[in-house]
C-alpha cells in the first residue's frame, strides 16, 4: 500500500491520496496518469491491469486501487 | 382535469391567434406593386351569377373587360386570370369556380399549352395562395409544385413568407384585415400606351409538339365542361410575343376541330377588329391596354350573344342592380387613370 | 432524415402521439418499427447494412455471453476438484473461443464501415502512388453510398461487443430490443454514440405520459432548432461564401471564417444533439449528454473532455486504454526505458496510443488527409501542453494567477482560438490551402474589411449579423445560467403565463428568423416582368 501511495504522490504531489475518494469523478487523474499508474503497478507489483479493469470504481481512491491489485494478484 | 383544461385551452387559443395574426401579417398583400397576386382571391367577393367565365394568364386578364361586356351586351362574366397561370391551374380554378356557380360558356386562352411542367414558384404562389381551401386547391398545389417546393408551405404560408418580417411595409399593416379590389371583375385596367416598335425574332424550338402534361389537362378541362353542360371556347390573344408558332396553331386547330370547339385566334382577327399596335398596347406588343381590351371585348361579346347563346340581362333588375355600380366604378377608374396618365406626360 | 425537414418534424410528432396512445408494452416495439421506417425512407439500401451489423453483433455477443455463463457455472461446479493451474487453463480456453467471436463480429462490423467509408480513399492514395512512380492505369473508384449513421451505430456495436466480452454486462437476448439499441432513429444522423448499459436503462421501459417530461423534451427540441435554424444555418451562408473562393478571402477573412465556423459548428452540432436528446426525452428515454459547455474549456485536453464527449470517451475506452496497457506496449515500454532512459521510455506507450487515437479520430471524421492532419495537429498540441505542464505549474505558483477571472478568461479565449484555427483543416478540406490561408493572416493586412462594408457582401446583411449576435449572446447567457441549475427548471418556477410566453416567443423566433424553407437563399421574393 505504501509503495502504491508513493507512485501516486510522485504523479500528483498536491493530492492527499489517503483521503481522496473521487480521483476519477473529480477529474484529478486523467488518462495519461492512469496509464502511468498501470505501468508503474506492472513494474512494482508484477501485476498486469487489463483494459477491462479501467473503470472509475477501481481508480477513484488509493484504497480501491489497492483492492484491485490484490484481487489481480490472486489471479481472480 | 378541469384545471388542466383551464390552462391548456387558453394556451392553445393564444398560440393559434398569435400564429394566425403573424401569418396574415407576413403574407404579401399585392396591393400596390404586384397586384397580380391579389386577383384570384377577389373572385369570392363577386356576385356568383356569371354566364361566361374567362380562364387563363395575362393574355386574358389584360384583354377582356367584363364591365365593357355588360355595358355593351348585357353579358354577365368574370375573368379568373392570374400571372403565368398554367393550364393545370386553370383547370383547378375551373373546378373551384364550379363549387359556386356553373357558367354557360368557359373561354380559355390556350397560350399556356406551351408550358410543359411546373416552372416558377413565385407565379405558383400568386395563382394558388388566393384560392380558398378545397380539394381543387390541394390538387392545384400538387400539380404545380416545382422540385424544391413543399405542400406544407401552401398549407401554412407563414412557413413560406417567414423571412418577410424584416421587409414589412405600411402596406402589410394597412391591408392586414381587408383588401381593396385591384381588378374590375378580373380585368386589370391599364390606359398607358407603348407602341410596338420592334418584334423580336422568334427563337427556333427543338420541339414544337405540346407536351403530354398540359394536353392531359386540356382533356380534363374539356371533359369537365362536357359533364357540366358548359360550352368550351378557345382563344388566343393578339399578343405579338411570346411568339405563337404555326406548329402550335395547327395543333390547336386540329384539337378544336376534333372536339368541335370554337377557336378564335385574335392574332389573325387583329386587323378585322381594328387592333392598332401603335395605340392599343402598353408594353410594346405583349399586353393590350384599355383601348385594345375593349376592341377585343366588343368582338367576343358579339360572338357570345350571336353564336354561343348568351343572354342579354340588361332588362333584368337582379343583374342591373349588381352591374350598374360596377360599371360606374369602372368608368370612374378609367377617367382617373387617363387623368393620371396625362399628368405624368406633362 | 434531415432534422430540419418538415417531413422529419411531422414524423416525430406522429411517433410521439402513437407512442403514448398504444399499450405501454408495445412502446419499444413501435419505436423499432418507426426507426426502421424512417431509416428506410432515408435510403432503402441502408437497411441491409444496418441489419447485417445488428444480426452479426447480436449473435456473436450472445455466444460470448453464453460462454461466460457456462464458464462461471463450470467453475462453480468444479470448485473443489480444480486446482489453480487447471482453472487458469480452462479459463484461457474459454477466452480463446470468446475472442474468436469477438474478432469475427468486429471484422464484419468494422469491415463494413471501413469498406464503405474508406475504400475510395485508399484507392485515391494508391493511385497517387502508382501514377507518380509508373504509368500504370489508375484504379477506378467504387460507386458507394454511405449508409446514414454507419459511423455512429458501428461504434455503438463495437463498444457493446467489447463490453460483453469483458463481462461488463450480459448480451441482450431479445433481437428486437438489440436492433432498437443499434437503430434508435434520433441518434442516427449525428450521434451521440450511446453505451448499451446506459441507453438500455430507459429505452425498453414502459413510459407513462408525463406532461413535465414531454414538455421538457419539447423545450429542448425547440432550443436545438433555435441553434440550428436561426444561428448555424444563417452563419453557414457567410461561411460558404468564404470557403467557396479561399484565394479571394485571405488575411482577416481567415479569422472571420474561423469565428464563423466556430459558431456554425457549435450551433449545428450541439443543436442537433439537443434535438436528439429532446426527442428521446419526450418519450422518457435518456440519451447521454454529448457536450458540457465546451467553449468554456481552459485547455485543449479539457476541451476534448467536454466536446463530443461520447466520441472522446469511446476512443479512450476502446482504443487508448486497450492499446496502452496491452502486453505489447508494456514490453515496448520496458525496452524503451532501458534504451532511452526512464524519463522518455515511460512515455512511449502513452504517446504511441495517443497518436493512434488521434489518427483514428481524424479519419473517423472523414476519409481524407485533411481530417488526418487535423487529428494529428490536435494530438501534437495535446502532447506539447502535456510536456509543458510542469512549466505551467511553476508559472502558476510564481504568479498566482490560477483562479483569477482574467486569467481563466484568457485561457478560455486562447483555447477557442486554437481549436478554431485547427478546425480550419476540415473547413477548407485541403491541407495546403489551409496552411496557406492561415499564414495569410500575418501577411495580408486587410483588417478594414471588418468595417468597410465588405462583411455585408458575404451573403449576410445587417439584420443577419444582429440575429447571429443575439443568438450567440443568448447561448452564452444560457450556458452561464446552466452552471448552477438547468434553465428549463428555472423557467418552470415562473408563473404559468410568463413561462408560456417565453416558450412561445422562442418558437416565434425560430419560425420567423430560422434560415429554412423555399427560396431562403434568394435574397427576396423577386418577380420577373410578365
Amino acid at each position: 500500500m505504501n509503495e502504491l501511495l508513493e507512485i501516486l504522490t510522485d504523479l500528483h504531489p498536491e493530492v492527499d491520496f489517503e483521503t481522496e475518494e473521487h480521483l476519477i469523478d473529480s477529474a484529478i487523474l486523467d488518462s495519461f496518469d492512469i496509464i502511468t499508474i498501470i505501468s508503474e503497478i506492472a513494474d512494482t507489483f508484477d501485476v498486469v491491469v487489463p483494459a477491462k479493469e479501467i473503470i472509475p470504481e477501481n481508480f477513484n481512491s488509493a484504497e480501491a486501487l489497492w483492492a484491485m491489485i490484490e484481487r489481480l494478484e490472486d489471479g481472480e | 382535469m378541469k384545471k388542466v383544461l383551464q390552462k391548456i385551452v387558453p394556451t392553445i387559443v393564444v398560440v393559434v391567434l398569435v400564429l394566425a395574426f403573424l401569418q396574415e401579417l407576413l403574407i404579401p398583400k399585392y396591393m400596390t406593386d404586384i397586384i397580380e397576386g391579389a386577383m384570384i382571391e377577389e373572385y369570392y367577393d363577386s356576385e356568383k351569377n356569371h354566364d361566361v367565365l374567362f380562364l387563363g394568364d395575362c393574355e386574358v386578364y389584360e384583354n377582356i373587360s367584363p364591365c365593357r361586356l355588360w355595358e355593351k351586351y348585357g353579358i354577365s362574366s368574370y375573368v379568373r386570370g392570374s400571372a403565368q397561370q398554367l393550364i393545370w391551374q386553370s383547370y383547378y380554378l375551373l373546378e373551384d369556380t364550379l363549387q359556386y356557380e356553373t357558367p354557360e360558356v368557359v373561354v380559355f386562352n390556350i397560350m399556356s399549352l406551351m408550358h410543359a411542367g411546373p416552372e416558377n414558384e413565385a407565379y405558383n404562389r400568386m395563382t394558388i395562395d388566393g384560392m380558398r381551401w378545397s380539394s381543387a386547391k390541394w390538387n392545384s398545389i400538387q400539380a404545380s409544385m416545382t422540385e424544391d417546393e413543399n405542400a406544407l408551405d401552401y398549407v401554412f404560408p407563414i412557413l413560406r413568407y417567414h423571412t418577410r418580417w424584416s421587409e414589412l411595409t405600411s402596406e402589410d399593416f394597412t391591408y392586414l384585415f381587408h383588401k381593396d379590389p385591384v381588378t374590375f371583375e378580373g380585368y386589370y385596367l391599364r390606359v398607358d400606351v407603348r407602341p410596338v416598335t420592334h418584334i423580336p425574332e422568334p427563337k427556333r424550338l427543338a420541339n414544337y409538339q405540346f407536351a403530354d402534361y398540359p394536353m392531359e389537362y386540356l382533356d380534363k378541362m374539356r371533359e369537365l365542361c362536357d359533364k357540366k353542360g358548359i360550352e368550351l371556347v378557345f382563344v388566343k390573344a393578339p399578343s405579338l410575343f411570346p411568339h405563337w408558332y404555326d406548329e402550335w396553331e395547327a395543333q390547336v386547330d386540329a384539337y378544336a376541330e376534333k372536339y368541335d370547339i370554337t377557336y378564335y385566334n385574335f392574332l389573325e382577327l387583329a386587323e378585322e377588329i381594328g387592333i392598332d399596335y401603335t395605340t392599343d398596347t402598353y408594353d410594346a406588343g405583349m399586353h393590350m391596354n384599355l383601348s385594345g381590351a375593349e376592341k377585343m371585348s366588343d368582338y367576343i361579346g358579339a360572338k357570345l350573344l350571336e353564336e354561343h347563346g348568351i343572354k342579354d340581362h340588361r332588362n333584368d333588375e337582379a343583374y342591373v342592380s349588381v352591374w350598374e355600380p360596377k360599371v360606374e366604378a369602372y368608368k370612374k377608374a378609367i377617367e382617373d387613370a387617363i387623368a393620371e396618365e396625362a399628368a405624368k406626360k406633362q | 432524415m434531415s432534422f430540419t425537414s418538415y417531413e422529419f418534424i411531422l414524423a416525430v410528432a406522429a411517433v410521439l402521439v402513437i407512442y403514448y396512445s398504444i399499450p405501454k408494452r408495445f412502446q419499444w416495439m413501435f419505436l423499432l418499427g418507426a426507426s426502421y421506417v424512417l431509416y428506410f425512407s432515408a435510403g432503402p439500401s441502408y437497411l441491409i447494412f444496418i441489419s447485417i451489423t445488428t444480426l452479426v453483433t447480436y449473435l456473436c455477443a450472445r455466444k460470448i455471453s453464453s460462454l461466460s455463463k457456462e464458464k462461471t457455472a463450470y467453475l462453480k461446479e468444479n470448485k473443489a476438484t480444480l486446482d489453480r493451474e487447471a482453472k487458469k487453463t480452462y479459463k484461457e480456453g474459454v477466452k480463446k473461443k470468446q475472442r474468436l467471436f469477438l474478432w469475427g463480429a468486429l471484422f464484419v462490423d468494422l469491415g463494413l464501415l471501413i469498406g464503405i467509408k474508406y475504400t475510395n480513399f485508399i484507392i485515391e492514395n494508391i493511385n497517387g502512388i502508382i501514377t507518380s512512380v509508373s504509368n500504370m492505369e489508375p484504379i477506378s473508384y467504387l460507386d458507394i453510398i454511405m449508409p446514414l449513421g454507419i459511423s455512429f451505430y458501428t461504434f455503438q456495436t463495437v463498444g457493446y461487443l467489447v463490453d460483453v466480452y469483458n463481462e461488463k454486462y450480459e448480451a441482450q437476448n431479445n433481437y428486437g430490443k438489440f436492433a432498437l439499441f443499434v437503430g434508435f432513429f434520433p441518434q442516427l444522423s449525428q450521434g451521440p454514440i450511446s453505451r448499451y448499459n446506459d441507453l438500455s436503462q430507459t429505452l425498453y421501459a414502459e413510459h407513462r405520459f408525463d406532461a413535465k417530461v414531454v414538455s421538457f423534451g419539447l423545450q429542448r427540441i425547440l432550443w436545438g432548432y433555435f441553434k440550428k435554424l436561426v444561428i448555424a444555418d444563417r452563419v453557414l451562408i457567410g461561411l460558404k461564401t468564404l470557403l467557396a473562393a479561399p484565394e479571394d478571402y485571405p488575411g482577416i477573412y481567415f479569422f472571420v471564417a474561423m469565428m464563423f465556423y466556430a459558431i456554425q459548428l457549435y450551433a449545428d452540432f450541439t443543436g442537433g444533439i439537443d434535438i436528439t436528446i429532446g426527442i428521446a426525452e419526450t418519450m422518457g428515454i435518456k440519451v447521454t449528454e454529448n457536450f458540457h459547455r465546451p467553449y468554456f474549456s481552459k485547455n485543449i485536453k479539457e476541451y476534448w473532455n467536454r466536446w463530443h464527449m461520447t466520441m472522446g470517451s469511446w476512443f479512450t475506452d476502446y482504443i487508448f486504454y486497450p492499446i496502452s496497457v496491452s502486453g505489447f506496449m508494456l514490453k515496448l515500454s520496458k525496452k524503451a526505458r532501458k534504451v532511452l532512459g526512464e524519463n522518455i521510455g515511460k512515455r512511449v506507450p502513452v504517446y504511441l496510443a495517443t497518436i493512434l487515437v488521434w489518427f483514428t479520430t481524424g479519419i473517423w471524421h472523414g476519409a481524407s488527409w485533411n481530417f488526418i492532419v487535423w487529428g494529428l495537429a490536435n494530438c501534437v498540441v495535446i502532447l506539447i501542453s502535456q510536456e509543458l505542464s510542469p512549466l505551467y505549474t511553476k508559472f502558476h505558483n510564481r504568479f498566482d494567477v490560477e483562479g483569477k477571472l482574467w486569467y481563466k478568461t484568457f485561457c478560455v479565449i486562447r483555447t477557442i482560438l486554437l481549436m478554431s484555427a485547427l478546425r480550419m483543416f476540415d473547413c477548407y478540406r485541403d491541407v495546403t490551402v489551409t496552411v496557406k490561408m492561415f499564414f495569410s493572416m500575418f501577411t495580408t493586412w486587410n483588417i478594414s474589411a471588418l468595417w468597410d462594408g465588405s462583411m455585408l457582401a458575404l451573403g449576410l446583411n445587417g439584420t443577419d449579423y444582429l440575429i447571429i449576435l443575439f443568438g450567440v449572446v443568448l447561448i452564452f447567457v444560457v450556458s452561464m445560467l446552466q452552471r448552477k441549475k438547468q434553465v428549463r427548471e428555472r423557467i418552470l418556477e415562473l408563473p404559468y403565463p410568463v413561462r408560456a410566453a417565453i416558450w412561445l416567443a422562442l418558437f416565434v423566433v425560430v419560425l420567423l428568423a430560422g434560415a429554412y424553407g423555399q427560396g431562403y437563399d434568394e435574397s427576396s421574393f423577386i418577380y420577373n416582368q410578365f
